[in-house]
């Protein structure tokens, strides 16, 4: 198995079209249960930068689930490989790791690997990029300015004092407990771009996703800027922008909660300061 | 004629495309002019009213200016 699994992670960067064969042999499995094809249309959102005169709209593709694999993702790959090879969006590791493949699915901000595909209505799924984010090309969310406040909240341990042992920086177990809930965050932006909060105030608020990374690093016992970093986020913009509307636990895929993160701060905020 | 405001960010995106092409060596500089005015000219048939795609293009090329501005490109085919 462990071989299998690493020559598998070796196809993937070269190409997609190596990854869904998995998938259609496992499937083929359970043809014999169901013979007539089930059939389900997926609406998807395309835009092409080339054409920019040409308005977005929705392409509607059919496909038989019986030779699908069950998550969206599988769909999205059968459509490129089979359909309609134009179609364009990010994807990577189909486990929920990577957190490429976020985007809008029924109206709600998920990823397409851990997303399946709904089998008890016969309705249409629809699928949009991460809503309140400039299009790069069809599902492709251009990010650049998420990743630009990620970088201003300085993510990585800082200290000016060297380890008492000079190796390495230890932290007893109800430290590292703090971390629990807030290292598992993937960056997959689906809280952020789901806060109407950040749809209007994009530019200064930080976002769910950010602010969850900023309470990380706050909370770390092993980082001394703890004072630096709040005085950061000491202004009316930064982080009061969150009004407990909590559309990010909603949406995150992986079950963490920002909204107790950013209440956490604001807490620690109202004490400390 | 009045123009509009995105018409007037055009304008001044161009403006600092053709100003930004004078860092560049004087023997290259020419090829640098002659991708502004294609990028610019090839979009010229956009209508003035069509916001999606002109603030599209803008921002696409507020992004090209950014990459091409870096002292390290010294020459454009």
């Amino acid at each position: 198995m462990a071989a299998l699994r690493s020559s598998s992670r070796i196809l993937s960067s070269s190409r997609a079209a190596f990854r869904p064969s998995a998938v259609f042999s496992r499937s083929m499995a359970s043809v014999s249960e169901a013979e007539q094809p089930r059939t389900k249309s997926f609406q998807i959102y395309r835009w092409n930068p080339d054409t920019p005169t040409e308005k977005p709209k929705l392409q509607t593709y059919t496909i038989d689930l019986n030779k699908t694999g069950p998550m969206i993702l599988d769909a999205l790959i059968k459509i490129k490989n089979e359909q309609d090879p134009s179609l364009t969006f990010r994807r990577s590791c189909r486990e929920g790791i990577c957190g490429s493949c976020a985007m809008n699915i029924n109206g709600q901000n998920t990823l397409a690997c851990l997303c399946r595909i709904p089998t008890e209505s016969a309705s249409d799924v629809k699928i949009y990029p991460l809503p309140h984010t400039y299009v790069v090309k069809d599902l492709v969310p251009d990010l650049t300015h998420f990743y630009k406040q990620y970088k201003s909240i300085q993510p990585y341990l800082q200290r000016d004092t060297p380890a008492e042992d000079g190796k390495e920086y230890r932290q007893s177990k109800a430290d590292r407990k703090k971390l629990d809930g807030l290292y598992e965050c993937i960056l997959c932006a689906c809280c952020s771009t789901s806060c109407p909060s950040y749809w209007w105030n994009s530019e200064e608020y930080l976002g769910p996703a950010i602010l969850l990374q900023s309470y990380r690093w706050l909370i770390d016992s092993r980082d001394e800027h703890t004072a630096a970093r709040k005085a950061k986020l000491e202004n009316s913009m930064s982080l009061y922008r969150c009004h407990t509307i909590l559309n990010c636990t909603r949406a995150c895929p992986k079950g963490l909660n920002p909204g107790k993160a950013i209440a956490e701060i604001k807490k620690s905020m109202s004490i400390g300061a | 004629m009045r123009l509009s405001g995105l018409q007037k960010e055009v304008l001044a995106l161009y403006r600092q495309c053709l100003r930004e092409c004078r860092r560049k060596p004087q023997s290259t500089r020419a090829h640098f002019e002659k991708f502004v005015r294609d990028e610019f000219s090839r979009n010229l048939a956009i209508d003035k009213r069509d916001f999606a795609a002109v603030e599209f293009l803008l921002r696409k090329g507020h992004r090209q200016l950014d990459v091409y501005s870096s002292p390290g490109i010294k020459d454009i085919r």
